[in-house]
């Protein structure tokens, strides 16, 4: 399947400072049952978005100016707990094209890449200093640049090198998957089946 | 000198791509550098994380590879009553429908509503023998890492895939680093598995095993049943690892002796031969090595909003100001705690309606649940209803007692537990994930608490609002019958209950307190 191609994102940060913000808060269970990729982003962090009459809380940032921007940034352990998938999917199709955090839980990290959404992992040390500088400015802007695998904060200059594999890169530059890669070795799986069958 | 978890990936690497190694000369194609190409020996799939991979795959124009090897069940949507009746909600029913056309379409085995072998998805899997040790074994649910307690390497996976495993039976995969916890010494009366993993996870953490497989060993592992292993198990991806083992031994072959898809005759015999061999060498490496008293841990409860905040039921939550001013800085990085653990606690109090301090003993609770693939097997039943018979359920409280399976739904009555239960007060509900996530109708309503046998805490997870106790099927059990958070132990001690000197066994039950629990012989 063919993607959208990542090179270079700059955008406002849309900063949610909290830490192990779980796929549940990304996409309520009660919302998995389409069974489509598309349309979650209209339910993102919901139950932070609205209250339980349905009315929007205000003050929520994805409800305010500072909401608008396709770079998530969150604290440390980032989307533990389930694997649904409909987290990745949903914060890509609310419009997000990479989330930076100071660590991600495992499955969300393989669901985000495998979706076209890039996880930048910081240091916490980086991490602090976005917070910091959101907290005093009115608009802090994230560069991302894929082919140099740094980030940078625009207003201040502060940038740091972040480590994605090789691969993934190319991936997410070319817009490739891992099926594609996958389907052109199965000659290589039928004769390990078959190496596999006469070992045992 | 290897780890069990490095004979099973070794055995399953179909090729290995050399590090470093990303583009080909001239840029032609890429290659995943320092990753393996990992074959799959059982895939098992649901409703809510399959409808997609199989678009994906129809869009490619490509059938299922190896239609054998993955099997099907729905869970995670389904009613817990009148299963019999069409599913009302629309939006619950789809996925269900396209769940059988997908698996009709590509030959795959399914187990539909109503059927003798349905139930939720890590239930049925070793059930029906369809787990087995040395396998590699995925599903497209974060608690696939139940398998593992069959000595095989168990992971959850996101559903892009789940459709490359349909594709190609294999997943591109880097090597994650290992972590050996030991639990050793006898768990006192009173405790149970559950206990154990909630204990490991509020003294790591959350994210302890981020990029790591776990293997479980050590004299208190070896004690447990395979059920009490599962629950185990289950619990590792709380941890935030990809998954937990424990090395198969002669309790994990009679579990898998005799099932519907089990080896038969010679081929048994030469699986078990095979599977004596799964087993960590002596000094073989691990990134991380933990060490647990068994003895120290005492019947657990949660107070917060994820799995790593919580305590021995009896005791108090931990004053977050004081654990502030009490340790310096360097103290709590070496704990893995920092100063924003402390804001996070006060966020999770608040939301659970809790203070700093307190102690939960008596606290009222409005909701009892029983079930998920954590905590709703067989001997969890004998555990619960070992504890309510001849007891009754406290007015006030809603319980819903949902079993795993059909398979446990009927051994259920069989024993003799659906009369205990139903003269208690409680009633057997029909298999699925239910309230654990809340996507059918049992959700528990906003600012209500439950006392759950589940295996997440999650702000909301129990529906809008739900407050969320994550505890074992004892202390389910005790709070049940008193309507209030209660310590098992003291229920034991009462004095009148039938159940107190375990002489009064009319069901075949053994009683729950002389035997420790169910899942400890």
């Amino acid at each position: 399947m063919k993607r959208n191609k990542f090179t270079i994102v700059e955008s406002r940060a849309v900063v949610i400072p909290k830490d192990n913000i779980d796929t549940d808060q990304i996409i309520p269970a009660r919302f998995l049952k389409t069974t489509s990729r598309e349309g979650f982003g209209e339910n993102l962090f919901y139950d932070w978005r609205y209250d339980s009459s349905g009315a929007r809380i205000e003050d929520f940032i994805l409800n305010t100016p500072n909401g608008e921007g396709t770079i998530l940034v969150a604290g440390r352990n980032f989307g533990c707990g389930s694997s649904r998938e409909h987290a990745a999917w949903a914060i890509a199709d609310y419009g997000f094209r990479a989330v930076v955090s100071s660590s991600f839980a495992d499955i969300f990290r393989s669901n985000a890449l495998n979706n076209g959404l890039l996880p930048v992992q910081v240091s916490e040390g980086f991490y602090s200093a976005i917070i910091n500088h959101s907290k005093s400015n009115n608009k802090t802007t994230l560069k991302i640049d894929l082919m140099k695998k740094e980030i940078t904060v625009e207003e201040s200059g502060d940038s740091e090198k972040f480590e994605i594999n090789n691969y993934k890169q190319e991936c997410l530059i070319n817009g490739y998957d891992d099926i594609d890669y996958l389907l052109s070795n199965i000659k290589e799986i039928e004769e390990y089946e078959i190496y596999r069958a006469s070992s045992l | 000198m290897k780890t069990l978890f490095d004979k099973i990936w070794e055995s399953h690497i179909v090729k290995e791509i050399p590090g470093g190694q990303s583009t080909l000369p001239g840029g032609q194609s890429i290659l995943p550098g320092g990753q393996s190409i990992l074959y799959i020996d059982r895939h098992f799939i649901h409703e809510v994380t399959s409808p997609q991979a199989f678009t994906g795959l129809r869009n490619r124009g490509r059938k299922v590879f190896r239609p054998s090897q993955t099997f099907a069940t729905c869970d995670h949507n389904v009613p817990t009553r009148e299963q019999d009746r069409p599913i009302e909600d629309p939006l619950s029913r789809i996925p269900i429908e396209q769940l059988a056309s997908n698996t009709k379409e590509h030959g795959i085995t399914y187990f539909p509503l109503g059927d003798p072998s349905n139930g939720i998805v890590h239930i049925i899997g070793s059930e029906l023998g369809i787990t087995q040790p040395g396998m590699t074994i995925v599903c497209g649910d974060s608690h696939t890492s139940t398998h593992g307690a069959f000595g095989s390497i168990a992971f959850g996976i996101g559903t892009s895939e789940v459709e490359m495993v349909l594709a190609t039976q294999t997943l591109l995969q880097s090597k994650p680093k290992q972590m050996l916890i030991k639990v050793d010494g006898e768990l006192s009366n009173g405790v149970c598995a559950k206990d154990i993993i909630l204990h490991i996870i509020s003294r790591l953490g959350t994210s302890a095993g981020t990029g790591h497989f776990i293997e479980f060993a050590g004299s208190t592992i070896k004690g447990l049943t395979m059920e009490g292993r599962m629950t185990i198990c289950n619990m590792s991806i709380e941890m935030g690892a990809r998954g937990g083992m424990i090395a198969p031994d002669q309790k994990t072959f009679d579990y898998v002796k005799g099932r519907e898809y089990s080896p038969k005759g010679e081929l048994w015999e030469s699986s078990v031969k095979r599977w004596l061999e799964l087993r960590s060498d002596a000094g073989a490496h691990y990134d991380a090595v933990v060490e647990i008293d068994a003895t120290a841990i005492e019947p657990m409860i949660t107070w917060g909003t994820n799995p790593g905040m919580g305590m021995a039921v009896n005791g108090k939550i931990p004053p977050a100001d004081s654990r502030l001013a009490e340790k310096s800085a360097v103290d709590m990085v070496v704990a893995g705690k920092s100063a924003v653990d402390m804001v996070m606690a006060e966020k999770a109090l608040d939301y659970m309606g809790f203070k700093g301090g307190e102690q939960l003993l008596g606290h009222p609770v409005d909701y009892i649940f029983l079930g998920s693939c954590t905590n709703g097997r067989i001997e969890d039943f004998r555990d619960f209803a070992g504890l309510v018979k001849g007891r009754r359920k406290a007015p006030g409280v809603t319980a819903w007692l949902v079993p795993g399976s059909k398979r446990v739904e009927r051994q259920i009555e069989a024993e003799g537990l659906g009369e205990i239960l139903r003269e208690a007060g409680f009633v057997v509900r029909q298999p699925g994930c239910s309230a654990c996530l809340g996507m059918n109708e049992d959700k528990v309503p906003e600012g209500k608490y439950c006392i759950s046998t589940t295996n997440r805490n999650f702000e909301g997870r129990q529906g809008p609002g739900a407050r969320t106790i994550l505890a074992g099927p004892l202390v389910a059990a005790a709070s049940a019958i008193t309507g209030v958070i209660t310590d098992p132990r003291e229920l034991v001690n009462a004095t009148g209950s039938d159940n107190a000197n375990g002489s009064d066994n009319t069901t075949g039950i053994e009683n729950t307190y002389n035997s420790k629990s169910a899942n400890t012989k």
